[in-house]
């Protein structure tokens, strides 16, 4: 019941899209509220009042917070379907590993590509594929970080594929030189409706994400 | 069974994590001292991407970062549960326990600096505190239930390792009157003999904390 399942969510936001594909990969339906950050709704605030952040999963009245822990909590009430996490428990500790390197490394190396100039983005944009080659390595010559699966690594790690053509636009850089790896397994995962409904266009995030620069660089 | 080894130093709070989870189940373990001014190839080859303890190595594997380590443990050995069944409490967990992570390093700022950093890391951790004070902890003895959890685990540098903290910058962070819960818990925590019994040395800690903060003084 789609009544069941709301989405406190946001069209650009990484973190959101992580949760919208989830929901996707499980066929469940959900009501999707978009929320304004500058103007946080009284139900966002009722249900983070610690962070008062998206993305938020309510199910049943109930809400969940941080985006991993809402992948990790359909996956466990939906586990008939689409399985996100491996069974054995040495792959979902190295899954949530690589999840986890996603969440400590991605987010704010790639804001700092796109947001900064100069010496300090020189700096981000070679930890950026440094960081990615890491993962590459990771990712060896399989077609998923799950192996034959899409999978939490998968899903925590595709919506920053979204902020490839900022980050490539600002840094003056073609990731696909350095991460042709990475470029190649970003297209397949965007082979998945999942995926490709849940991320938006690219050149769109690149508007939202200069909007962004502009309003921090004004500070 | 397959062997259980421990790679960390003393007194990482991180390393005391893995200690509290494993006895709380009864998994014999071999600690294996790390020096991190001169990691061990051990140390390289098993946590390439970090180089940080604690790692367990289960069987020969490693697993890194000390609360995907718990939640392996949980999985793997499943008496003596330190997480909920039911998805939703799981995931009320979870957020508690990122929340520790994400925010107990705080409390090391206010270890590392001086002057107006460290007021700024104070404030900062007190937020932390008045948090956990207000949504956390609710009347029960430990958080979300009568038994430690893995929950208590992740907070449990609040248990002691805060004291020493205070006690050698001189930064008073927890009063009890102010976070009436938090104390309790904290007393109630050190009380579990699985806890208990595996806590360092305070006078130890002291000594070892201390003469880190000087070395970082006398390098500003």
């Amino acid at each position: 019941m789609a009544d069941e399942v709301i989405l406190l969510d946001l069209w650009s936001s990484p973190f959101a899209m992580r949760v919208r594909i989830a929901l996707a990969e499980k066929g469940i339906e959900y009501e999707s509220k978009e929320e304004d950050l500058s103007n946080k709704s009284s139900l966002l605030l009722k249900m983070n009042p610690v962070h008062k952040q998206i993305p938020v999963l309510i199910h049943k009245g109930r809400p969940v917070c941080e985006s991993l822990i809402i992948v990790q909590y359909i996956d466990e009430v939906w586990r008939d379907k689409s399985p996100l996490l491996p069974s054995h428990p040495c792959d979902r500790a190295n899954a949530r590993f690589w999840a986890d390197f996603v969440d400590k490394k991605i987010y704010s190396t790639g804001k700092l590509v796109w947001a900064t100039t100069g010496e300090v983005q020189e700096a981000a944009k070679k930890e950026l594929i440094g960081c990615f080659n890491v993962l590459e390595g990771e990712l060896g010559d399989k077609p998923y970080f799950g192996g034959d699966k899409f999978g939490f690594t998968d899903v925590s790690l595709i919506p920053f594929y979204s902020w490839f053509y900022a980050m490539e636009t600002c840094g003056n850089f073609n990731i696909i030189e350095d991460c042709p790896k990475l470029v190649a397994w970003a297209k397949r995962c965007m082979e998945r409706e999942s995926v490709s409904k849940s991320l938006p266009d690219q050149y769109k995030i690149y508007c939202f994400l200069m909007g962004l620069k502009k309003k921090l660089d004004a500070k | 069974m397959a062997e259980v080894k421990l790679l960390a130093t003393w007194p990482s709070p991180f390393y005391y994590r893995v200690v509290w989870a494993l006895k709380s189940k009864g998994i014999a373990y071999e600690f294996i001292e790390e020096d991190l001014a001169n990691k061990s190839p051990l140390l390289l080859q098993y946590n390439p991407v970090h180089k940080k303890i604690p790692v367990l190595i289960h069987g020969g594997k490693p697993i890194c970062e000390s609360m995907i380590i718990l939640e392996y443990i949980e999985e793997i050995w499943p008496k003596n549960s330190l997480l909920p069944n039911d998805p939703y409490e799981k995931a009320v967990a979870r957020f508690w326990i990122k929340f520790a992570d994400d925010k107990s390093p705080e409390i090391w700022r206010v270890f590392r600096s001086v002057g107006e950093e460290q007021e700024k890391a104070a404030k900062d951790s007190l937020e932390m505190l008045k948090t956990i004070e207000e949504h956390a902890l609710g009347e029960k003895k430990f958080f979300g239930g009568d038994k430690i959890g893995m929950v208590g685990i992740a907070f449990g540098q609040l248990a002691q390792w805060l004291q020493v903290i205070e006690d050698v910058t001189g930064v008073k962070l927890l009063e009890a009157s102010e976070f009436p819960r938090l104390q309790r818990w904290i007393n109630n925590f050190k009380q579990v003999p699985v806890i208990n019994e595996n806590l360092p040395d305070y006078d130890q800690m002291f000594a070892f904390f201390k003469g880190r903060r000087q070395m970082l003084l006398a390098s500003k």
